[in-house]
């Protein structure tokens, strides 16, 4: 029943556009259910047998319309960060979005850009996995821009000229492994490229695929469109596009095309970490001297993807286990700190750093769920970050990359340097005069902080107890 | 001979494709979009895909330049002035492109790639209605969400914009 997650949505969409009195006002509440609905929906079916991994499934809805969806373990953690990311996003939206018909076309919005990354992680065929990579780029492109500020709408146009540069390598791709292999199916292609067709072709096909998706995920040197996408953006807006959005148009995509279909050959492994700890260090070290808290986390979104990319460097193991989780504690931690600015910003009216200073003792919530993200991206035990950082080392180190884990690890330095620099210049410190009327953000900012933060400490703590069998199945993925 | 036409084609396709991004006029961008497009057909049908050709030329050559074309006649033309402001410095943009375009050719003539792309596999020719209803469905579906969120873009970016003025 997983292709529910793309028709609900869609059902959904043209269920609150229907001119029924009312119906309009239960947009929020709908989208707000079905977010819920995704998180239980996929938990239940992460902690439930999944033997052999649901590739088989009969799917009610598939059959009807002759069309074929996979699950793996890798498929729900992706669904679960989306069911999050969406769930965190309505909250804060709720606070920060007030006009009445702006928040009705934000809602649309994210409900078609959940069917849209819902779409992309249940795909089994490489056409029908770019059909849905588009429709959440489309509606991407229009949520960064949707309260028409100038400089959302340059950040928004950036973004989808990139991006149909990303299309245009990713169509050529596609049309060469089809001349390969026949087909746009991931188990006939992979069964082709497996049998040794292709030579050079296939090469090409690999090179434009990973030219296209790290554009979409904005890994260096592919990254310019970013910061300003997640600067401009409206704050719930940005806590979306980090949260999940490149993680699925970029990463998630990345690990199903290149590992599972192509196999992890030894050059593909040197481009990935080649791009990986460009991604870490170049990220952090960008992070260092921002001034915006925005742009800052922005940049620090790229250096954390870049460890994301190294673990899938590794390989099948402990190495991409630890992407997989990284992905999770990546939503969870960098969605946090979006949501402590748009706290800061709501309540203060400005992003500028060098204008706050002392808002701990105003905004004890925030303070201190921002603690806990910084700790957590800095991979501080023993916090999740932790865990997912020390799987990716392990497995750089257990595959013969041992400079590279050691710059990561001095990285996480640098990530802790400016995590904690944020916290100097916002949190701590003397409160200006102008400040002494902010008040702790309420509602659902405060509701989404708080879930995210437990969230946070709750991984962390519960994950020496989880069986090594069950964190060597992430890295069990469908073909691989 | 055939040859030689397929060359031509591609450098027509090329010459309209600048001249639609390079022109100051949206007009004249416009009429590039559906030359360019029309060019394109061209080179699809020549290439086999009589049906995809169509689609090309009724969609992106006829219809959607009508669509810019009633657009464009609907917005205030720029002043002078701005009309002035927008050409200075316009081309020295763009002044680079041709030797990139030109030094990437050179570059990878000279590298002598083994480009031994593989003829496309002997298929079973399919119905397209089979193609679209039966074996791409999903794919259908997910068009019908892309169309759904172009509308929003629509109303949101451009009907907003309108009630603001």
């Amino acid at each position: 029943m997983f292709s529910l997650l793309i028709f609900v949505p869609l059902f959904i969409v043209m269920l609150i556009n229907m001119p029924f009195g009312g119906i309009r006002k239960s947009a929020y509440i709908l989208a707000f259910l079905l977010a819920l609905a995704q998180i239980v929906f996929t938990l239940l079916a992460f902690f439930t047998p999944l033997s052999p991994l649901s590739s088989g499934r009969q799917d009610i809805l598939g059959n009807f319309f002759n069309f074929r969806i996979g699950v793996d373990n890798l498929t729900l953690v992706l669904l679960f960060c989306i069911g999050l990311t969406l769930l965190v996003t309505l909250l804060t939206g709720r606070e920060v979005v007030v006009d009445q018909r702006q928040r009705f076309n934000f809602v649309n919005l994210l409900v078609i850009a959940m069917a849209g990354l819902n779409g992309i992680v249940l795909a089994q065929d490489i056409f029908t996995m770019y059909v849905f990579l588009e429709i959440a780029a489309v509606a991407s492109y229009i949520l960064i821009s949707f309260q028409k500020g100038i400089l959302a709408l340059e950040a928004a146009f950036k973004y989808l000229i990139l991006s149909a540069a990303a299309s245009v390598l990713m169509l050529s791709a596609i049309a060469l492994l089809v001349l390969v292999s026949g087909d746009t199916s991931f188990a006939i292609i992979s069964q082709a490229l497996r049998d040794g067709s292709g030579g050079f072709p296939v090469k090409l096909a690999l090179g434009l695929f990973v030219c296209g998706f790290a554009i979409k995920g904005g890994i260096i040197p592919f990254h310019g469109w970013l910061p300003d996408a997640y600067t401009e953006a409206p704050a719930p807006v940005s806590i979306f596009l980090a949260g999940i959005v490149t993680k699925t148009l970029g990463l998630y995509t990345l690990i199903r095309v290149v590992t599972v279909l192509f196999g992890q050959a030894a050059y593909i492994s040197q481009i990935l970490l080649v791009m990986g700890i460009l991604s870490v260090v170049f990220g952090a070290w960008m992070a260092l001297t921002q001034n915006d808290f925005k742009r800052m986390l922005a940049y620090s979104s790229i250096s954390q993807v870049g460890y994301i990319i190294l673990g899938l460097a590794c390989g099948p193991g402990w190495g991409l286990a630890g992407a997989i989780l990284h992905i999770l504690n990546h939503t969870v931690f960098k969605s946090l700190l979006f949501v402590n600015s748009a706290a800061v910003e709501t309540k203060t009216g400005t992003r500028n750093m060098d204008q706050l200073a002392g808002l701990s003792d105003r905004m004890p919530v925030t303070s201190f769920t921002s603690i806990i993200a910084s700790l957590s991206a800095a991979g501080v035990p023993p916090l999740a970050g932790f865990w997912s950082k020390l799987l990716i080392i392990i497995g750089l180190w257990q595959a013969g990359f041992k400079l590279v884990a050691v710059i990561a690890v001095l990285a996480s330095i640098i990530t802790l340097g400016y995590l904690l620099s944020i916290q100097r210049r916002v949190f701590w410190g003397k409160l200006g005069s102008e400040l002494l009327n902010v008040k702790e953000a309420k509602g659902g900012i405060m509701i989404s902080a708080v879930l995210l933060a437990a969230i946070a400490i709750g991984v962390g703590l519960a994950f020496p107890f989880i069986p090594a069998a069950m964190l060597n199945s992430l890295s069990s993925l469908l073909g691989g | 001979m055939l040859g030689h036409l397929n060359l031509l084609l591609l450098i027509i396709l090329l010459v309209s494709a600048l001249w639609t991004v390079l022109t100051r006029s949206l007009i004249r961008s416009a009429i590039g979009l559906a030359l360019t497009s029309a060019v394109l057909a061209v080179i699809i049908f020549r290439l086999g895909s009589p049906l995809a050709a169509v689609c090309e030329l009724s969609v992106c050559a006829g219809l959607i330049p009508v669509l810019f074309v009633s657009t464009i006649s609907l917005t205030h033309p720029r002043t002078q002035a701005e009309k002035l402001e927008h050409r200075r410095g316009r081309l020295k943009r763009f002044i680079f492109l041709p030797f990139v375009a030109l030094g990437l050719g050179l570059f990878l003539s000279l590298m002598k790639l083994p480009l031994n792309i593989p003829s496309p596999l002997a298929q079973r020719v399919y119905d397209v209605r089979e193609v679209i209803w039966n074996m791409r469905s999903l794919d259908l579906i997910g068009q019908v969400i892309i169309f759904l969120a172009g509308v929003f873009g629509v109303v949101i970016l451009l009907k907003e914009i309108k009630s603001h003025e």
